[in-house]
């Protein structure tokens, strides 16, 4: 097993490619009572058409959702949540437009939890009548999201920005796609993409690298099954689809959510480089001690309830600026003057400087969290990259990086504005 | 990792873990009050208002650069609500000197920026700026309206409005939209001069500095504190009983697409000696988990919904439940709902169902040793309430809790109102006209 330390953030990375092809990458924490296990595949809501074998499939919206549901029915009736939750583990799972992750956080019989993870997740075991019975939960689930003035302004921009890339359907599907799923559809998806070469196990803790990766070894098969190919679509046009879309919700103030489509990003290296300018870049522009925050809140169009984030996945990557405000057209506008600033006068160096070390603040508070250091493990492993690198590489990130990437991202005609507005009497 | 706690400043309190597992350090500071009606906004209002600027840092933006500067440590205003105490002050994350480059750290100048921001306001004529608490009371009212924008919190407050009308508890943590506009900026002035004089201070400190030289800081930073007759008659009101024979009932309707059903109880005669190991038990059987009653029967056997738990506020004495539910579903979730809870009086708890939520809560406690945050508000409630165990002792005490004596706070609760937010059918055939464009 290979192992990698990073010294000026006191962590040790081991990693290994077992001959399955699963991929590993473990953190000891000595000291720490907790301890964190993902197991990850890189398929996600965005992985609906792809190549197998050099044949085209296609894959009703909605299915790596529903298969991360139906994962959890072991063979005999039983459910590995509740195992899992009986032997003191705090399981769970999630699926992303690129990435489903199964998970558990424990502090005792941390071995036996990690047998049982690897197991349930490379265990399929569907019939027609637990399928049909997980509808009607997913279908509470869909419409819970409806209800979410977040999740409603977040997916209308996705539809606002992309024309055809699938990042634009929502991961849980839709009350009508769902229907279309059958508990062949989740064999035949779990046989492509649950293969332990399209997989990674990360684990952070008090935990012997050597025997995580023994107990790996044990319960996973033997692999060599081909791999799929992931068919995104079309290569997107730099500008979005609808500039403004508005909508009415009960909500107390507009929500809102301006957005641009990004240039794809790279692979390894170069996706790792620019999510650090990118994060950057924003923080210089609309951050915390930015003028232009600042200078909105004491005004009154923004208030704490404002963020700013780039989003890489599926092969896409998407700014998104947002919060609530009275009139989000006028955040939009002062974002465009912003830019148009940028671009004649740059980035001042002294906040550079300073934006830089907040940066490093940040990304030491992120190293806390297990659960974090985990999902970005395996998030960067699928984009050939190692999360871990971040603190170092930040190191060298030049303010003509962060001014280049402004300039070059975030033009005006990039730019979409999505609107919730609550509901007129 | 040992805790100490030492008295600073008359009736300020520092709590001091001294651990080298961490990357940053965590710090808070929190004036306790009790929560009314009347001053509930007024005092949430206090931290924001000061995070706006001081003599040193004017603004907010000079604040925040002074942030950067010290490697992004966050000094961020904090409300909270533990039972009928206002805990409201600021809570800094301070990035370890052994990871910064020079390997110093920035405990001493953080300490100082907390100090300047509790005492040293930006101020005209000695009075806080008007503009600054106006552009405050602002954004406090939209954080106060806004809470109708995620429906399952929000029927849950309106359960516990309905619930303890008649308590201050009903108010919440940012107090009431009245109230807040009532305020300006001689008033605030006055509440914060009294809520510096009078409230007992709490500090909590995590991290790799020594308790001493935590102590050395602290003191040069609040050295200016003023300080009169202490108020340490503070507490929370109990009430053991519902208000009426039967469950009030309450019906709402906004545009939503799923229900949102919400029951309060409340615990009962076992508030009088409330023995946290066992409420927490009580809840993790109940509803905290996959293995809960309620996660097993309303969601996987009966699909009534997609999520359905409950929480218990041992503070305050209350059980809630909630469940998000299809809204022809009202009636039978309800039912089952109750018939789970009937369940457990009648002592029908599993050594299935015991053994996962002792395991599952005994678990959350041994690893909040390795989560300052989690430690923070933990030692803080447990300071509230006299008691001096950790987290591990607690882990300990749980895993002794029996059945019946889980059983026995089943028997104890009260239920005292329902609560249903509902969409209009109109409304509902909007939405599905939307889904389909």
């Amino acid at each position: 097993m290979e192992s990698k330390s990073y010294s000026a953030i006191g962590e040790t990375l081991y990693s290994e490619t077992l001959p399955n092809g699963l991929r590993l990458r473990i953190v000891p924490k000595p000291g720490f009572r907790s301890r964190y296990a993902v197991f990850a595949a890189n398929y996600g809501g965005a992985h609906r058409r792809f190549f197998l074998d050099g044949q085209p499939m296609e894959t009703p919206a909605g299915v790596a959702h529903y298969l991360e549901h139906k994962m959890f029915d072991l063979p005999g009736g039983d459910n590995a949540l509740d195992v899992l939750s009986a032997n003191g583990a705090d399981p769970n799972a999630f699926t992303a437009s690129g990435i489903t992750c199964y998970y558990f956080q424990c502090t005792e019989h941390f071995e036996e939890n990690l047998r049982l993870l690897l197991h349930f997740v490379s265990t399929p075991y569907f019939t027609e009548e637990t399928v049909r019975k997980e509808q009607g939960i997913i279908a509470q689930e869909i419409q819970m999201g409806e209800d979410s003035p977040g999740s409603a302004v977040y997916h209308t921009l996705l539809r606002q920005l992309y024309a055809a890339h699938p990042i634009r359907d929502k991961v849980v599907g839709t009350l009508e796609s769902i229907q279309e799923i059958t508990a062949q559809t989740l064999y035949d998806c779990h046989k492509v993409f649950y293969a332990p070469g399209n997989m990674c196990l990360c684990v952070e803790g008090d935990v012997n690298p050597e025997e995580i990766a023994r107990i790996a070894r044990e319960t996973l098969g033997e692999g060599g099954e081909s791999l799929p190919r992931a068919d995104f679509g079309p290569e997107e046009s730099p500008l979005p689809v609808e500039k403004l879309h508005r909508q009415q919700m009960d909500v107390s103030a507009p929500q809102f959510l301006i957005g641009a489509k990004l240039s794809p990003p790279g692979a390894g290296e170069a996706i790792l480089r620019e999510r650090l300018v990118s994060s950057l870049a924003l923080r210089l522009l609309v951050g915390a001690s930015s003028d232009f925050y600042n200078r909105l809140y004491a005004s009154g169009l923004l208030n704490r309830d404002f963020d700013a984030e780039v989003d890489f996945s599926a092969g896409t990557g998407t700014l998104l600026i947002g919060g609530e405000s009275p009139d989000p057209e006028a955040v939009l506008r002062e974002l465009v003057e912003e830019l148009r600033r940028v671009e004649e006068q740059g980035l001042d160096p002294q906040r550079f400087e300073r934006a830089k070390r907040a940066s490093l603040g940040a990304r030491l508070r992120g190293l806390e969290d297990f659960e974090s250091v985990c999902i970005a493990l395996a998030e960067s492993l699928f984009e050939g990259c190692c999360a871990l690198e971040s603190t170092e590489l930040l190191q060298s990130v030049t303010k003509a990086e962060c001014e280049d990437f402004l300039c070059r991202e975030l033009r005006e005609e990039k730019l979409a504005l999505s609107i919730i507005e609550p509901r007129r009497a | 990792m040992e805790l100490t706690r030492t008295e600073i400043l008359p009736g300020v309190w520092l709590n001091a873990l001294h651990t080298e597992k961490f990357k940053t350090a965590c710090l808070s500071l929190s004036l306790l009050t009790q929560l009314t009606r009347e001053t509930a906004s007024l005092n949430a209002l206090i931290p924001y208002v000061l995070r706006r600027g001081t003599t040193r840092y004017p603004d907010m933006e000079a604040l925040s650069a002074r942030m950067d500067e010290l490697y992004g440590a966050a000094v961020e205003p904090v409300v909270r609500r533990i039972g009928e105490i206002q805990c409201v002050g600021f809570y800094a994350s301070i990035p370890e000197g052994d990871f910064l480059p020079g390997g110093k750290g920035v405990l001493h100048e953080v300490c100082e920026l907390l100090g300047n921001l509790l005492l040293s306001p930006a101020t005209r004529g000695g009075l806080l700026l008007p503009q600054y608490v106006d552009s405050e009371k602002e954004k406090m009212l939209e954080a106060i309206r806004s809470r109708v924008n995620d429906k399952r919190s929000y029927a849950l407050m309106r359960c516990v409005e309905e619930m303890c009308c008649y308590e201050d508890f009903a108010v919440g943590r940012l107090g009431s939209e009245s109230e807040c506009e009532n305020i300006n900026y001689k008033k605030l002035t006055r509440q914060y001069h009294s809520l510096l004089q009078q409230s007992p201070v709490e500090i909590f400190y995590c991290g790799r500095a020594t308790e001493r030289e935590v102590r050395a800081c602290l003191r040069d930073a609040l050295i200016t504190l003023p300080r009169g007759e202490i108020d340490y008659e503070i507490g929370t009101d109990l009430r053991m009983n519902a208000l009426e024979d039967a469950p009030r009932f309450q019906e709402e309707t906004l545009d939503v697409n799923q229900g949102q059903l919400c029951i309060g109880w409340r615990l009962g005669e076992c508030m009088e000696e409330p023995d946290l190991a066992s409420l927490l038990v009580f809840n993790a059987v109940l509803g905290a988990g996959t293995t809960s009653k309620l996660f097993q029967n309303v969601r996987e056997k009966l699909q009534l919904c997609y999520f359905a738990g409950s929480l218990v506020d041992v503070h305050k004495g209350l059980l809630l439940v909630s469940a998000g539910i299809d809204f022809d579903k009202l009636d039978p979730a309800r039912d089952e709902i109750f018939a789970q809870l009937e369940a457990m009086k009648r002592g029908e708890i599993s050594a299935e169902e015991l053994t996962a939520a002792k395991a599952g809560i005994a678990s959350d406690l041994r690893a909040m040793t390795d989560s300052q945050g989690e430690l923070e508000g933990f030692l803080l409630s447990q300071t509230l309430d006299g008691l001096d165990y950790g987290p591990l002792e607690l882990a300990a005490l749980v895993e002794d809790v029996t059945a019946e004596e889980v059983s026995a706070i089943a028997r104890s609760t009260e239920c005292d109102q329902i609560y249903f937010l509902r969409g209009s059918d109109e409304e509902e055939t909007e939405e599905q006209e939307q889904d389909g464009e």
